[in-house]
């Protein structure tokens, strides 16, 4: 899908300088075009959401029965010396 | 190994243990349970390398990216391979304000991403290629910086920028095609888009 010419570098960075990755000449590169461009700013905004939704927690996600068997290898750890290297 | 350091040991990982899972299930799918033995197994026989309690969360998920790795190179399947496609540019972003699913919206971007649950996110990172989703995972869902990550996996920090560059890229479109196989252009829905689509095919 297309993206305007002249934002494709910046687009192509906008995860970067939100990881604060970005070497300083290319980061003052987009702040100079993110500080005219409109269509960038909400690109910026929306990489900002995919990241909170990467974030979204998943700790629900174990099952019982498989907690169940992974508390009892946590109890083994407690006394079993081969588990130890003992 | 001394008492106080099994005690310790097993209440980290019981605290830990739903986000070792998470991770294990986000790293390896099914093979999840089996990850998480094994990284407990290994943690138990260098818990005296543990200093620091306060970094026992980020050093048992080390040591499960460690065994995940390992496991991989056992298979024969490296964490740096490169591969065979690289992905064409691809702007979700873009591809949304083109399609314009939800015309009436004027927050067009955070209404799509809401119809996504945290088992969506999860099915979409099963997509991508092991060298790329784990990169994505261990800095985005984690929190570890790119030094880190490039420790974990033995690999160049060029290596693992790289794949996460990839990994982010084949995310965005894993998200629109999910969306589209799940019929969310046609019904908005708010809740699980994937796991409602499949519902539906």
């Amino acid at each position: 899908m297309s993206v305007p010419p002249g934002c494709r570098e910046a687009v192509r960075r906008l995860w970067d300088h939100l990881d604060r990755g970005l070497e300083p000449n290319h980061e003052q590169q987009l702040e100079q075009h993110l500080a005219f461009c409109r269509r960038c700013c909400g690109e910026l905004e929306f990489v900002r959401e995919l990241r909170t939704l990467l974030r979204t927690p998943t700790a629900a996600s174990l099952p019982p029965d498989v907690h169940d068997r992974l508390d009892g290898v946590i109890d083994a750890l407690g006394g079993d010396e081969s588990l130890a290297g003992a | 190994m001394e008492t106080g350091h099994r005690k310790a040991l097993q209440q980290l990982a019981r605290r830990e243990l739903p986000g070792l899972y998470a991770l294990a299930r986000h790293l390896a799918g099914q093979d999840a349970e089996d990850l998480v033995q094994e990284t407990l197994v290994r943690a138990c026989r260098a818990s005296g390398k543990l200093d620091d309690p306060g970094a026992g969360p980020r050093w048992l998920r080390a040591i499960l990216t460690n065994v995940w790795r390992d496991r991989l190179r056992a298979r024969g399947r490296r964490p740096d391979e490169l591969p065979v496609d690289e992905p064409e540019h691809f702007s979700l972003y873009a591809t949304l304000v083109e399609e314009d699913p939800l015309p009436y919206s004027d927050t067009l971007h955070v209404d799509v991403l809401g119809t996504f649950s945290a088992q969506d996110v999860h099915l979409v990172l099963q997509r991508l290629p092991d060298h790329e989703r784990a990169p994505v995972v261990l800095r985005y869902v984690e929190g570890f910086d790119t030094y880190e990550i490039a420790a974990m996996l033995e690999l160049p920090l060029g290596t693992v920028l790289s794949q996460l560059h990839r990994g982010r890229q084949r995310f965005e479109r894993a998200l629109w095609e999910c969306a589209e196989e799940s019929g969310l252009l046609e019904q908005p829905t708010h809740g699980t888009a994937v796991a409602a689509g499949r519902g539906r095919r």
